[in-house]
């Protein structure tokens, strides 16, 4: 099978960056990273001593840990090439005209509205949600809820920021922990107080006037005893940038009884590297569920991870990932089982193409004190053509003996028994593989808020058309 | 007009094996056609043939649709142009609902035009005919929303292939062995609904089996036999009578040569 890729479709970072107009910064970094340039940015943003000193540390912490030597290959980013921070008002500088004709085609052909568009470009920084969700902002403001930037957060909420900012992703954690732990801006910053359960999932369009997605973003969720939430960040559709790295950083912890969903699609363009950690604490009973859609980037390395920290805690992770011509999808997902009767379930799925590579790599890990624990991972890989590549990383760590564990994987192609079973209905060829791919991550689409679900399946027609042959 | 398709010396072989050693065959729209033959004798092979299977190569003879050449054209446009194959074994598509899959068959089968990307036909309309041809199907209406085939009996999967024939209405239908793995209540179901849809759509069917309890609601005009790779006799509905009564025995005999490339044939097969 030969491969063409006629829709590259390219991926932005979603920055769904609801910044205040009136909040005028007057700072852009110059490239690159070091103490002074840290230092302005905490100074720029007006923060407390400790975050400044945070940040600091965290920065030592980077530039002391080497590169890692797994995953991809991250040879050609340089940190010294990049800016680590531009006021939110400047990123609406890119004319509508420099975006590419290939990223303008697949909005249109995903219907996306003008205003929209014009905003996943980043042509405009500002999307008029404030008529429209206004009212849900209320209330949430009402049952306690906190929703805001994180920068915000930080301002308006130093106490309680400050007791749980990173406890769960220390800056030790990683290299890009540390990295995001210096150079942090944006993301989002929800706490929900105990018994109060959101129904509708809240989403970064729900939030106005904050500076949201960035290339640092920092997400920080407390879901307090009994409480419930489904957060959704991201944007099926292609967001257009010109930023190479992004490195976010995801904490969660989910008290007892909590339940949390936290939804991702992303889908960067292929000079993007991707390296994102998430991680969730889930406590007695709690059930905390990550479902994460890669598509899009050069390289992205994430691995959605929950901590079972107490008796009856549960962790889920449901990944896709879709790996097209130079792009490499290293993701996967950790489970790390630290008490007694916690369940977890890893369910992924991958599609590589065109000489994409897409790669699971999971840990699921039990301490030796963590008797009659269950854990179930699926992966399920699907290769479209014989120049991509498909492989497994099952890492499995086990400190007891009284534990379930389960491990299944496949790998399969697209058989031709299916697609001349569709052809033979009036089918072409790319409708036929677009319908089987689409069935193959049914399961998991049919997870995500309509919305996304319909946009997903639309974004997988558009990489798959005229692209078998 | 009724369509004509004219089937001439076809040869086809699978790998580096020859199946199909020149088969002649001439349908009109509107006839009933039994196929019958042994095992190996390639009646399948005929059908994936006609519908353009990749494993199946054509190694000569042509097949023209209202003079049109079909071996030029891709599956899909074989769908299109009013050819389709009811499948002994249909594929489980898991992820792909019969609903979805439907909607986009059909919008390609009545707009053969149509681009990929273009508008489906209107779900309202196409909700109401799907309702209406599953139930005359007999096939519960949460069958809509299934995944193709996916945890289907054998007996659902061939109602499922009904299905489709009373959605996409062809011109010529190629039943491959419908009734087989069918308990008696359920071929005579299966047989009246290929009679019923053959005389409201005026469509040529061509019933492969190797008995004659489909052929008793579908009474063939032409019975044709198959034997080592070629269509051996042509008759009417007594022929079909006769094989189901006395065997393959007395067509081998008539036909020695072909018989001896069925005995290979089945060597081959291992049949």
């Amino acid at each position: 099978m030969s491969t063409e890729t006629k829709s590259q479709v390219d991926i932005g970072d979603y920055q769904y960056g609801f910044h205040d107009p009136e909040d005028k910064y007057t700072f852009k970094s110059r490239k690159g990273l070091d103490k002074e340039i840290v230092a302005q940015i905490s100074e720029m943003k007006g923060e407390p001593d400790w975050m400044r000193q945070f940040r600091l540390d965290s920065l030592e912490i980077f530039e002391s840990r080497p590169m890692p030597n797994w995953g991809g290959d991250m040879s050609e980013l340089d940190f010294q090439d990049i800016f680590y921070y531009v006021r939110a008002s400047d990123k609406q500088e890119r004319d509508w005209d420099d975006v590419p004709d290939d990223i303008r085609k697949t909005y249109d052909r995903l219907g996306i509205p003008e205003a929209e568009k014009k905003y996943l470009a980043g042509v405009k920084a500002q999307y008029e949600s404030e008529v429209v969700y206004g009212s849900l902002q209320e209330d949430l403001a009402k049952q306690g809820v906190l929703f805001t930037d994180t920068d915000s957060a930080l301002k308006e909420h130093e106490e309680i920021f400050r007791e749980y900012f990173g406890t769960v992703i220390p800056p030790g954690d990683n290299k890009f922990a540390a990295l995001n732990s210096a150079v942090w801006s944006g993301g989002s910053f929800i706490y929900v107080p105990p018994g109060v359960e959101i129904e509708f999932p809240l989403q970064a369009y729900f939030r106005i006037n904050s500076q949201n997605m960035g290339q640092f973003e920092r997400t920080l969720i407390i879901v307090d005893e009994g409480a419930k939430v489904h957060y959704v960040e991201g944007c099926t559709a292609p967001t257009y940038t010109s930023d190479s790295l992004h490195s976010a950083v995801v904490e969660i912890i989910v008290k007892k009884r909590g339940r949390c969903r936290y939804t991702t699609i992303q889908n960067w363009s292929n000079n993007v590297y991707n390296l994102v950690t998430k991680r969730a604490m889930a406590y007695g009973d709690a059930l905390m569920e990550w479902v994460d859609g890669n598509l899009g980037s050069g390289l992205t390395m994430k691995y959605p991870a929950v901590w079972l920290m107490e008796p009856g805690a549960r962790g889920e992770t449901l990944s896709i990932a879709f790996a097209n011509t130079d792009q490499h999808q290293d993701a996967g997902a950790k489970m790390v089982h630290c008490a007694p009767n916690t369940s977890s379930r890893i369910i992924s799925k991958s599609i590589s193409k065109g000489g994409g590579r897409s790669s699971y790599r999971g840990l699921v890990k039990v301490n030796n004190d963590a008797d009659r624990c269950k854990s179930n991972v699926v992966c399920d890989a699907l290769i479209l053509d014989p120049d991509s590549r498909s492989d497994t990383y099952p890492y499995i760590e086990i400190d007891d003996a009284d534990v379930a564990i389960e491990h299944e994987a496949t790998v399969s192609k697209i058989a031709e028994e299916q697609m001349f079973y569709l052809m033979s209905r009036g089918l072409t060829e790319a409708e036929a593989s677009s319908m089987i791919v689409t069935g193959f991550i049914e399961p998991l689409v049919k997870e995500l808020p309509m919305e996304y679900a319909v946009e997903m399946n639309r974004l997988i027609e558009l990489q798959m058309e005229g692209s078998v042959g | 007009m009724p369509s004509k398709l004219t089937i001439k010396d076809l040869h086809v072989s699978v790998g580096e094996t020859p199946i199909l050693r020149g088969v002649d065959l001439e349908m009109n729209q509107g006839e009933v056609h039994a196929l019958m033959g042994p095992n190996g004798s390639g009646k399948s092979t005929l059908a994936y043939a006609i519908a353009g299977h990749p494993k199946y190569t054509v190694d000569g003879g042509s097949i023209l649709l209202d003079g049109e050449d079909v071996l030029e054209m891709e599956p899909s446009d074989r769908a299109r142009a009013g050819l389709f194959l009811a499948f002994q074994y249909p594929v489980t598509i898991p992820g792909v609902k019969v609903h979805d899959f439907l909607r986009h068959a059909i919008s390609n089968v009545r707009n053969p035009d149509r681009k990929e990307g273009e508008e489906l036909i209107s779900m309202r309309e196409f909700r109401k005919e799907l309702r209406d041809r599953m139930s005359e199907q007999r096939i519960e209406p949460e069958f809509a929303r299934r995944y193709l085939n996916d945890g289907f009996s054998g007996g659902e999967k061939k109602r499922m292939e009904i299905l489709q024939l009373a959605m996409l209405k062809p011109k010529f239908a190629f039943l491959d062995e419908t009734d087989s793995g069918l308990d008696t209540d359920a071929v005579n179901f299966v047989s009246e609904s290929v009679r019923r849809l053959s005389t409201e759509n005026e469509m040529g069917v061509l019933i492969i089996t190797h008995h004659d309890r489909l052929l008793q609601y579908n009474v063939p005009s032409i019975t044709h036999v198959m034997l080592g790779g070629r269509i051996v006799e042509t008759g009417g509905a007594e022929l079909a009578q006769e094989l189901h009564t006395a065997g393959y025995e007395k067509i081998r005999e008539r036909h020695p040569e072909a018989a001896v490339e069925q005995a290979e044939q089945e060597q081959v097969a291992g049949v």
